[in-house]
């Protein structure tokens, strides 16, 4: 598999969020930049959840301190993340 | 050393009792790592009971602690206490408005709150003191009304409280709100002898001493916090504080238990099954953790016997008993748990201090074995709800007792005791906080684009239950879900906001014209085992 870009990152976040916490939802209403932590979109658990499933797909490590608002609260800060997590560890 | 009596009239005395006994052992230790002691702590007190009794507060008025959790907070918390005024917790993050209606509604003549929060305090027409805290002196507070105090100057203020014999044991200790069906929280009312008589079951059953560690995972508005707070510190030992922030992390949590040797686990099964789950347990030393208990709700037997194969050394328990009762049955759960059961553990026999009856819809004992409405009565049942006038229908009077109607479904096993049913009515428990579905609906009914809501909840083998908003709206004029999330995350507590919104023309209605919830159930626990 070639690396993704940050723009097929975005995609595949924004498919991972409408499924597992917007069921019914449009993907044009899901902005790059909509809050989903600050807005319950994605609770505390759904975050864990989350986390788990980008460990696993892009093969990073998220440590407990990075897992705050800063890098997950919007579709664009968690691809910039993972991209440079990717870079780093690359 | 003299045995200490066992039947404290008043939750000041444990921790008077162990200022004279313990004054130099660490109370409580703050989620910023900073500590009290004992001394310290009851100190604090005195000097904040002096402030409020200078204030011109007087027995039995209602004061807010709305702030995250702290050693401020614990201090706030005795210093209203000894002026034998009653707390108020309330969740900092709740969204304003809610904030607002919990204060009003009982009137609270003080508050004690973060910076983030003072405003709202200060927007409730009775809350004539509104202590800052979290803010050093004069900092943060000087913009605020001549009303507002900060906490460095309330520490610096006389020792005063109410005298010891004037206190009783109908003192209402504090005022615990949960969800409304009508979508205005109910304040449980709680005095200190319904605390205390619980406070005494646990020293009897769970044998803590000064060298135990306590969690204190829920937070304050919470009735978890009871036995957090008031145990530990009725035997002189060491409560540590775990912040919102670190209770939502299981990696994080993992390491603080074992790093701070903490002996006593309390939460919501929830939470041990997050920790189980994503808490990496295996690379840390948990040797000193002796006992483990849940309550809040079922624990799934799945993330149970994860928990006790990672956690193999402490006993556990789980503890049964809505707010109004606090814990009034329980059950020890044998570990380990055999890999063929399914069944959720029941929850087990009557405390020591609670009787309980099991009755038809007549309030007929059913014959041992049978389903019926679990009603509890005793010393830890509550007098009522804040500011309910009249007969409280939750109750009956039979052998000269008053008996509470859990609104839990129970069959007795011989062999176990209380195994729970289920429920009749529309709450439901999620992460171990109540909802009433009702108070979703009258929150989604605010909103401007919606004409008509009607929710449901469903099983689901991880997260307990999911929560299904049906919603019309007004013509021609749709909300994205997004909208409605947000808007929802502004109008209810997060653990209230619905896992997934469908939309309706408009709701189906029974022949009566009631909404019919029982089609949008089946059709949302049809969509749920189609997802799966």
């Amino acid at each position: 598999m070639s690396d993704p870009s940050t723009d097929q990152i975005k995609e595949e976040m924004r498919q991972y969020v409408l499924n597992e916490f917007l069921p019914g939802e449009k993907a044009s209403n899901l902005h790059d930049d909509t809050p989903l932590r600050s807005s319950s979109i994605i609770d505390s658990v759904g975050l864990l959840r989350m986390i788990e499933f980008i460990e696993n797909r892009y093969t990073i490590q998220v440590e407990a301190h990075e897992a705050g608002v800063e890098n997950f609260d919007r579709i664009e800060d968690i691809a910039t993340f993972i991209q440079n997590k990717r870079g780093a560890g690359a | 050393m003299s045995e200490r009596s066992n039947s404290a009239a008043n939750l000041c005395e444990y921790l008077e009792a162990s200022a004279q006994r313990f004054g130099d052992r660490v109370a409580v230790v703050d989620p910023d790592g900073s500590s009290v002691t004992y001394r310290q702590l009851n100190d604090r007190a005195d000097r904040i009971s002096g402030f409020l009794l200078a204030r011109g507060l007087q027995p039995g008025d209602r004061v807010g602690v709305v702030q995250p959790k702290s050693v401020t907070g614990v201090c706030a918390i005795f210093g209203i206490l000894k002026a034998r005024c009653a707390y108020v917790p309330v969740d900092s993050s709740a969204p304003a408005d809610r904030i607002r209606s919990i204060l009003g509604n009982c009137h609270v003549r003080a508050v004690f709150a973060s910076p983030g929060c003072a405003g709202v305090a200060a927007d409730v027409e009775t809350a004539k003191t509104v202590v800052v805290t979290g803010t050093s002196t004069g900092q943060g507070s000087s913009s605020l009304s001549p009303n507002a105090f900060a906490w460095d100057k309330v520490l610096e203020h006389e020792p005063g409280r109410a005298l010891p014999a004037s206190r009783h044991r109908d003192d209402v200790a504090y005022i615990l709100y949960t969800s409304g069906s009508t979508g205005i929280p109910k304040g449980v009312t709680l005095t200190h002898e319904n605390a205390v008589s619980f406070v005494d079951w646990c020293t009897s059953v769970f044998n803590p001493d000064e060298h135990d560690r306590f969690s204190s995972h829920a937070p304050f508005h919470f009735d978890l916090s009871i036995l957090d707070l008031y145990v530990s510190l009725k035997h002189g030992s060491t409560l540590y504080l775990i912040s919102e922030e670190l209770g939502k992390s299981p990696a994080k949590m993992a390491a603080f238990i074992a790093s701070n040797q903490l002996t006593v686990w309390y939460s919501t099964p929830s939470i041990l099954s997050l920790l189980a789950e994503f808490g990496n347990l295996k690379q840390y030393d948990y040797s000193r953790l002796r006992l483990v208990l849940f309550a809040g709700e079922v624990f799934p037997v799945k993330h149970l016997r994860n928990i006790t194969a990672q956690w193999p050394s402490p006993v556990y328990f789980n503890l049964y008993g809505p707010t109004e009762t606090n814990v009034c049955t329980f059950a020890r759960i044998p570990t380990p748990i055999p890999p063929d059961r399914t069944q959720p553990y029941p929850i087990g026999w009557p405390c020591s201090h609670c009787a309980a009856l099991v009755v038809d819809d007549a309030k007929v004992p059913v014959p041992k074995g049978e389903e019926g409405l679990l009603y509890i009565s005793g010393p830890s049942v509550f007098k009522g709800y804040w500011g309910q006038t009249g007969e409280n229908p939750a109750f009956f009077e039979r052998d000269g007792q008053r008996w509470y109607n859990t609104g839990d479904v129970v069959k007795e096993d011989p062999a176990d005791g209380f195994i729970y049913v289920g429920r009749r009515d529309r709450m439901v428990k999620r992460r171990g906080y109540r909802i009433e579905l009702g108070d979703i609906e009258s929150a989604l009914y605010r909103h401007q684009q919606i004409s008509e809501a009607a929710v449901v909840a469903i099983p689901d083998a991880d997260a307990g239950v999911k929560i299904h908003a049906y919603v019309a709206t007004v013509q021609d004029s749709q909300p994205s879900i997004v909208d409605l999330k947000v808007f929802c995350s502004k109008a209810l507590p997060a653990y209230m906001s619905p896992d997934a919104f469908l939309f309706r023309d408009s709701l189906p209605r029974t022949s009566t014209d009631k909404v019919d919830y029982q089609k949008l159930q089946k059709e949302s626990a049809a969509s749920q085992s189609q997802a799966k």
